[in-house]
C-alpha cells in the first residue's frame, strides 16, 4: 500500500552543493536500485495474478460469469462450483471486524498517544504489538475452545434473544458463526490498527496541539477537531491495512467460523470464507476441475483484495485534498 | 461452562502427555491423544526413541507424498524402519492425497498415497499404477447431548444416521431412533450435525458409508473427501468437529475411530449389516476388513463399508500407498518391495498402537502377492 506517492519527485532538485554533484552517480545508483525494487512488487503482483488467471482456466471456461453468483459447491456429484457464499462471508466477516476493531483500535490509539502516561503508554502499546505476534493458528484454537464458549455463545443468545427479530440477529444459535470470525479477525487486526494509528497521532506536530489549546480548545476538542482530522490519511491507511489482513486471514477464521455454505444475513449463523475453502479443500481436491475452482477462488480473493485496495486508495486521495496535508 | 472446563482440563492433559512422552526417553508408546492431533505426533514419539543411525553416505532416498490420515503412522513406521534398513531413508510429505495423486502420476515421487480409491480417469492417466491397502481406519459417530451424558451408549443404524445427515430427522426423539433405544428416553431436542470442513479420508469413509446404505444420499450427496453437505456446522479437523461437539447440546458428528475414544467422548453404536448392534473397535474394524477378504478385485482397491458380518464395523476403509507396478530404478523397487514386507510382517504392532486397523491375514496375503508381482524395467525383483 503505497501513501507516499511521487514523494520522491517532489525533493527540491536545484541548489545543489559541489559535493552533492560528486555523488551525483550515487544518487543515480540509488534510484535505479529503488526503481527495481518497486518493479520487482509490481511483476510479483502481476505474476501472482497471471498464474492464478492460468491455472484456473478449465474453471472459468465451465462455470463462467455464474461462478460469481452460484451458491453451488459439489465436488462430489455434479461437479460444480460457485463462490457467493465464500464472497459474501469474507466481506461480511472483514466489514464487521473492522466495525468492532476501529473504534477501539482507535480509541486506543488515542489515548496511548495523548492521555496516557509514559509509563503506561510503553507496556501497553508492546502488549497491543504483541498480540500481532501470536500465530493465527493459536487464536483459532483458543477462540474455538475459549472464546467461543465463554463469550460469543452467551452473547449470541442475548442478542438473539433481545434483537431476533432483526435478520442479522436470527437463531438458532452454534457456537461457530459470522459473529465469532468477526470477534477474533477484530481482535487480530487491533494492533495493525492501533499501533499505526499510535504512531500517526504522534507525529501531529506539538504546535497544532498549542495551537488549539491557546484558542481554548479543551482535550477531547484538540484530539478530535485538530489531531484526527490532521492524520486522517494516515488512519485510514491504518484501518486499510487492518482490512487487508482481515480479508485474507485463513486458518484462524477457518477453525471458528463453522464452515457451512448459508447464505443467510445472520451473524449469528455459520458461514464461509474464499481464504477458508481453500484452506480446508486444496490438499484433498482430487480433480482438476475441483483443484482449478477452488484456484479460481484465490483468483476472486485476489481481485477483490487489489480493488478494495484501489478503492481505499482513491478515498485517501480525496481525504487527503489537494493542499497533500498529511503527517 | 462444565462442558468447556472438561474440555479445557482435556487438552492440557493432551498437551501433558505430549510434553512427558517427548521428555521421558523411556516411553515406549505413545500417548492416544497425540494420535488425533496428527502432527503432533511425531514430535511426540520419536524423540522418545534413540536416534536411529544417520543415514550413511549415499544412501538410498525414497520419497513419497499423500494422504494426510496415516501421517502418523507411516512416519512412524519410517523412523522404526531406518533401524531395520539404514541403508534406506524413506522421505514422506503428507501434502493430502489429491497432492499424492498428482506427484505420483506425474512420477515426481516414488510412491504416492490416498485415501481415496482413484477413479476410472486417474487409473488412465498413470498407467501401471497400483494401490496397496496398508491400514484401515473407522469412523465414529459421537455425540452430546446432555439428557444422554449418564446413560450407556445410544445405537443408531443405517436409516437413522443416514436420516440425521440428510436433514430429514431433526429431533433426538424421532420414532426411528426411539425403535432402536428402547428403555432409553430421549430428550425432544433438536439435532445439530458437526461435519468435517477440510477435505478428508475421514468424511470419504463416511459419506462412502451413508452412499452405500441411501439411495438418497448416494444420489444427492455423493462420496467424496468433501461433499455438499445437506445440513450441518463444519469444524475444521477432528479437533474442529469435538469441539464444536462437545461445545455445543445436541449436537452428532463424526470423528476417527482413535480420536473419538482418546477424548472419551460418547460413541454411538451402530446397527450393522447383519442387524446386529456393534461397538467402535480395532476388532470389529478388521473383522470389517476379513469380511471382504476374499472379494478383492485385481486393483486392491475396495470399500469396506457396510460389511455383512455380524462383528463388522460398518464406518470403515482403507488408505492407500501408490506405487508403479513396473519401476524404473532398481535399488529403489527392491527396497520399497522389502519395506512393503517388513511394514505388514512387523509394522502391525506399531499401527495398533496409534489405532489403525492393520489388515486381517487373507487381505494381507494378496496384498504381499501383488508386491512380489512388481517388476523392474519388465524383469522381477530379486529378494
Amino acid at each position: 500500500l503505497s501513501l507516499r506517492n511521487g514523494a520522491f519527485n517532489r525533493r527540491p532538485m536545484a541548489g545543489r552543493s559541489g559535493l552533492a554533484a560528486v555523488w551525483q552517480h550515487g544518487d543515480g545508483l540509488y534510484r535505479a536500485a529503488l526503481v527495481v525494487a518497486g518493479l520487482l512488487v509490481l511483476l510479483l503482483v502481476v505474476a501472482i495474478g497471471w498464474e492464478l488467471w492460468q491455472s484456473s482456466g478449465q474453471a472459468r471456461e465451465a462455470f463462467g460469469l455464474d461462478f460469481l453468483t452460484s451458491s453451488r459447491w459439489d465436488p462430489a456429484i455434479d461437479q460444480e462450483f460457485g463462490a457467493l457464499p465464500f464472497i459474501q462471508g469474507t466481506l461480511v466477516t472483514s466489514f464487521v471486524a473492522l466495525l468492532m476493531a476501529v473504534p477501539i483500535g482507535v480509541g486506543t490509539a488515542i489515548f496511548l498517544a495523548e492521555l496516557a502516561p509514559r509509563w503506561i503508554a510503553g507496556p501497553v502499546g508492546t502488549l497491543v504489538e504483541l498480540l500481532a505476534a501470536v500465530p493465527s493458528v493459536v487464536y483459532g484454537l483458543w477462540g474455538l475452545f475459549v472464546f467461543i464458549p465463554v463469550v460469543v455463545k452467551p452473547l449470541g443468545i442475548s442478542l438473539n434473544a433481545s434483537l431476533g427479530f432483526l435478520p442479522i440477529f436470527e437463531g438458532p444459535v452454534f457456537g461457530p458463526s459470522r459473529l465469532a470470525a468477526a470477534m477474533i479477525l477484530a481482535i487480530m487486526i487491533l494492533p495493525t490498527i492501533t499501533a499505526i494509528s499510535r504512531d500517526v497521532l504522534r507525529a501531529v506536530p506539538n504546535a497544532q496541539r498549542e495551537a488549539a489549546q491557546a484558542l481554548g480548545a479543551t482535550r477531547w476538542e484538540t484530539v478530535w477537531q485538530v489531531l484526527i482530522p490532521y492524520g486522517k490519511s494516515g488512519i485510514f491507511g491504518a484501518i486499510i491495512l487492518g482490512l487487508g489482513r482481515a480479508l485474507g486471514e485463513t486458518m484462524a477464521v477457518t477453525m471458528v467460523i463453522g464452515n457451512n455454505l448459508d447464505l443467510s444475513a445472520s451473524l449469528l449463523h455459520p458461514g464461509y470464507t474464499m481464504a477458508s475453502i481453500i484452506a480446508n479443500e486444496f490438499t484433498e481436491a482430487t480433480f482438476d476441475l475441483y483443484l482449478q475452482a477452488l484456484i479460481e477462488i484465490g483468483l476472486v480473493l485476489f481481485v477483490m483484495t487489489l480493488l478494495i485496495n484501489v478503492v481505499a486508495q482513491a478515498l485517501i486521495w480525496r481525504v487527503r485534498g489537494p493542499q497533500g496535508a498529511r503527517p | 461452562m462444565f462442558v468447556t472446563t472438561s474440555h479445557a482440563r482435556l487438552g492440557l492433559l493432551a498437551l501433558a502427555l505430549v510434553i512427558a512422552a517427548a521428555c521421558n526417553p523411556g516411553a515406549s508408546s505413545p500417548s492416544p491423544t497425540s494420535t488425533a492431533t496428527g502432527a503432533a505426533t511425531p514430535l511426540a514419539t520419536q524423540p522418545a526413541q534413540p536416534t536411529p543411525p544417520p543415514p550413511a553416505a549415499g544412501s538410498i532416498q525414497v520419497n513419497g507424498a499423500g494422504a494426510t490420515f496415516p501421517f502418523p503412522l507411516y512416519s512412524r513406521w519410517f523412523y522404526e524402519y531406518a533401524f531395520v534398513d539404514p541403508s534406506v531413508h524413506f522421505n514422506y510429505q503428507s501434502i493430502g492425497s489429491g497432492g499424492g495423486i498428482k506427484q505420483i502420476t506425474e512420477r515426481t515421487v516414488d510412491f504416492g498415497a490416498s485415501d481415496a480409491i482413484l477413479n476410472d480417469e486417474q487409473f488412465g492417466a498413470a498407467p501401471g499404477i497400483q494401490m496397496f491397502p496398508t491400514v484401515a481406519g473407522a469412523d465414529v459417530p459421537v455425540y452430546n447431548v446432555s439428557e444422554l451424558a449418564e446413560v450407556d451408549p445410544i445405537a443408531l443404524d443405517a436409516a437413522t444416521l443416514s436420516g440425521i445427515f440428510l436433514g430429514t430427522i431433526t429431533k433426538w426423539n424421532d420414532p426411528a431412533i426411539a425403535a432402536l433405544n428402547s428403555g432409553v428416553t430421549l430428550p425432544d431436542k433438536d439435532i445439530i450435525v458437526v461435519h468435517r470442513s477440510d477435505g478428508s479420508g475421514t468424511t470419504y469413509i463416511f459419506t462412502d458409508y451413508l452412499s452405500s446404505v441411501s439411495e438418497d444420499w448416494k444420489n444427492s450427496v455423493g462420496t467424496a473427501t468433501s461433499v455438499e453437505w445437506p445440513v450441518g456446522l463444519g469444524g475444521k479437523g477432528n479437533e474442529g468437529v469435538a469441539g464444536t461437539v462437545l461445545q455445543n447440546d445436541g449436537t452428532i458428528g463424526y470423528v476417527e475411530l482413535a480420536y473419538g475414544m482418546a477424548n472419551n467422548m460418547k460413541i454411538a453404536r451402530m446397527g450393522n449389516a447383519a442387524g446386529q448392534v456393534v461397538e467402535a473397535s480395532l476388532d470389529s474394524t478388521q473383522a470389517a476388513m476379513a469380511d471382504f477378504g476374499e472379494d478383492m478385485p485385481d486393483t486392491l482397491a475396495r470399500s469396506i463399508v457396510n460389511a455383512p458380518g455380524a462383528d463388522s464395523w460398518p464406518i470403515a476403509g482403507y488408505t492407500y500407498l501408490l506405487l508403479y507396478m513396473d519401476q524404473a530404478d532398481c535399488t529403489i523397487a527392491q527396497k520399497l518391495v522389502e519395506f512393503a514386507h517388513w511394514a505388514q510382517d512387523s509394522g502391525a504392532d506399531y499401527a495398533t498402537e496409534l489405532h489403525y486397523v492393520p489388515l486381517p491375514d487373507n487381505v494381507a496375503a494378496q496384498v504381499l502377492d501383488k508386491v512380489d508381482q512388481i517388476t523392474c524395467n519388465g524383469s522381477p525383483i530379486s529378494q
